[in-house]
């Protein structure tokens, strides 16, 4: 610290005084350190605010029930056994669809200006987000646990057990944290929590559907099934459904969906920061 | 006002201390800045800015809505990057050694909010994690703060529901997790109470007398003559005038005397009457009724009531009735008429800060 300290005048009896002379020894959080902070700032702000948690809960909800018996028995002749198709893939949706309210969060902080008080603070740029990306594994585990027990109440017994079981979660999680890199530059770019969810709608809803989470796209048209084949879900889906039903095919299917996770990574992650540190 | 006589009082103080104070040789002004524009989708918000403020000084940045004060503090804080132009912030390059510059300033203001959904409390213990103070050194500082600011009782509630007053002093203490060098204080009055208002004054007068320099942003004329030992008034991203409250003063005049008449006939005789009575230039007003007569400021002529008080009684002599009257210190747009001969804003469309 360069400022002369000697003709500063001697702290005096006032509390005012005697904090500022005390608060100048200047620390600098570690990267980790200040994402842990954002983290914990995200879980504090949900337990203000539980409602927060509602559409990470209500979709899931919906998606499972609403699905299994919308399409079961049209396409597997039951409920029960369409579940078995059905589930692992719901989770992928959940948690894509999900996935964009941590989008929306960023942008309502940049909107508010909670954004500006943090980047003028000397902390590593990336902080933000990473702390965002923990509250939302947080999120995402939440949903997974709702997806599960769901579908476990409604009579889906996973062959590959626990550990399929979690496999799929751990798979679906981070194909989700990449993904939402995607909403978080969008949110920097477009600091309107309503745009974000409408852009991150208009992508989810389309790719949710056209892919192989509903129906096998053996029935489809050839420019359709050409799309399911490359989107990313598809893949996730069918490497969740290998996992959790133990069907022993998965390998394939996992080594594509991390394949994608890592590429939306690559791709996201420096485009995200590059963004934060953007000054205008 | 006897929170106007201490504030001034300890103005003085301040002023004298910061004179006293022997800057080493080589060290650099708290904010040294050349030229600096920035332009908003075809706007100029900044049309070049000049500044050196020294260290330890309180500077006061005063100008209407959408002058560029905001902008001018984003920029010193590293927060927006100038199109043009250079700064250097306690010796550090702006664009070069940003983060030397955050590591010692600090910013407050309503572009730079707190989280209103978090507790007081909460809001100061996650700002000292992010500097990086240890679990208990925050959780001291927190208390501390709190304490001497006066929230203690609103510690545990959201920021949402604390008062205008309230939330500002939360923010100022926001600042201070750490003891910055230099401190942005962007509008830290506007909107507040009066009894609010000579809180925060208090607080800004404290934080300057323990050596921090401080530039604050205003729209008032009187809150940068108190607190402030050099104002810059700007206007559309330029600086129109520069000086200490003294020498601005000197120029826009101690006070203004606004009157209505009765009868519009009358208003020729009554400026006549006061132009002979009072020291100062009368105006007569677009309103066919009114005038006024903005008092010279001359050192030693404090007292308006005196000479106001002889003129009404000359206006009631020769039977002018006045219907309405008001005395008071020239507001931030008497002073613009004064300085640059139009109304602050004026000329040119209108230009919005940029979004935060």
């Amino acid at each position: 610290m360069s400022t002369p300290t000697a003709v500063r005048p001697a702290a005096g009896s006032d509390p005012i005084d005697a904090l500022l002379a005390a608060g100048r020894s200047r620390r600098r959080a570690g990267a980790f350190a200040a994402s842990a902070a954002f983290g914990l700032r995200a879980l504090l702000k949900i337990r203000h605010d539980p409602k927060q948690l509602v559409d990470s809960a209500a979709i899931p909800i919906l998606f499972t029930v609403l699905f299994t018996y919308l399409f079961g028995g049209a396409l597997s002749g039951s409920a029960g056994a369409y579940l078995r198709t059905l589930l692992p893939g719901v989770l992928a949706m959940s948690i894509a669809v999900v996935t964009m309210y941590g989008g929306a969060r960023l942008a309502q902080d940049v909107r508010s200006g909670a954004f500006d008080r943090f980047r003028g603070l000397p902390v590593w740029r990336g902080a933000l987000v990473c702390g965002g990306l923990l509250s939302d594994a947080a999120r995402y585990l939440f949903a997974s646990a709702i997806v599960v027990s769901l579908g476990l109440l409604m009579g889906y017994r996973p062959g590959g057990g626990v550990p399929g079981v979690l496999g799929a979660v751990g798979l679906v999680l981070a194909f989700g944290l990449a993904l939402s890199l995607v909403w978080a530059a969008l949110a920097l770019l477009v600091p309107d929590p309503a745009v974000v969810i409408g852009i991150a709608n208009a992508v989810l809803i389309p790719v949710s559907f056209a892919s192989n989470i509903f129906v096998q796209p053996g029935t489809m048209p050839g420019w359709l099934r050409a799309f399911v084949e490359v989107n990313p879900l598809s893949h996730v889906a069918a490497a969740a459904r290998g996992l959790m039903n133990g069907t022993g095919q998965a390998a394939g299917e996992v080594t594509w969906s991390l394949a994608a996770t890592v590429a939306l990574a690559l791709v996201c992650a420096p485009l995200t920061l590059r963004l934060y540190g953007r000054r205008d | 006002m006897r929170s106007a006589v201490a504030l001034t009082c300890c103005k003085s103080l301040v002023n004298s201390y910061s004179m006293s104070k022997k800057m080493p040789a080589g060290e650099q002004p708290a904010i040294e800045a050349r030229g600096l524009r920035k332009t908003y989708g075809g706007s100029r918000a900044l049309d070049g800015i000049d500044l050196t403020i020294r260290r330890g000084e309180v500077f006061g940045f005063l100008g209407p809505n959408g002058a560029g004060k905001t902008t001018t503090i984003r920029i010193l804080a590293t927060l927006t990057r100038p199109d043009g132009g250079s700064a250097r912030v306690l010796g550090h390059d702006l664009l070069t050694e940003a983060e030397a510059i955050r590591s010692r300033v600090a910013v407050t203001g309503q572009f730079a909010s707190l989280d209103t959904d978090l507790t007081g409390h909460e809001n100061l213990l996650l700002l000292g994690r992010l500097h990086g103070l240890s679990r208990a050194a925050r959780r001291r500082r927190a208390a501390d703060l709190l304490d001497a600011f006066g929230l203690s009782g609103a510690a545990g509630r959201p920021v949402g529901g604390y008062s205008g007053g309230m939330r500002r002093r939360l923010d100022i203490a926001a600042g201070l997790l750490v003891t910055p060098d230099l401190l942005f204080l962007d509008e830290p009055t506007t909107g507040l109470d009066p009894r609010s208002r000579s809180q925060v004054w208090e607080l800004v007068r404290r934080i300057a007398a323990a050596g921090t320099t401080v530039l604050l942003t205003t729209q008032y004329l009187e809150e940068a003559d108190l607190l402030a030992e050099r104002i810059a008034i700007v206007d559309h991203g330029r600086i129109v005038a520069e000086g200490t409250g003294a020498q601005i003063k000197s120029r826009v005049g101690a006070g203004t005397l606004h009157l209505r008449l009765l009868d519009g006939a009358q208003r020729p005789r009554a400026r006549q009457i006061l132009a002979g009575a009072l020291e100062g230039t009368v105006r007569l007003a677009a309103d066919p009724l009114a005038l006024s007569v903005l008092f010279a400021d001359r050192p030693g002529a404090a007292d308006l009531g005196g000479p106001a008080g002889r003129a009404m009684t000359r206006l009631a002599e020769a039977g002018i009735g006045i219907a309405d009257l008001s005395l008071g210190r020239p507001s931030l747009d008497e002073a613009f008429l004064a300085l640059t001969g139009r109304r602050a804003g004026a000329a040119g469309e209108e230009r919005e800060e940029p979004p935060a």
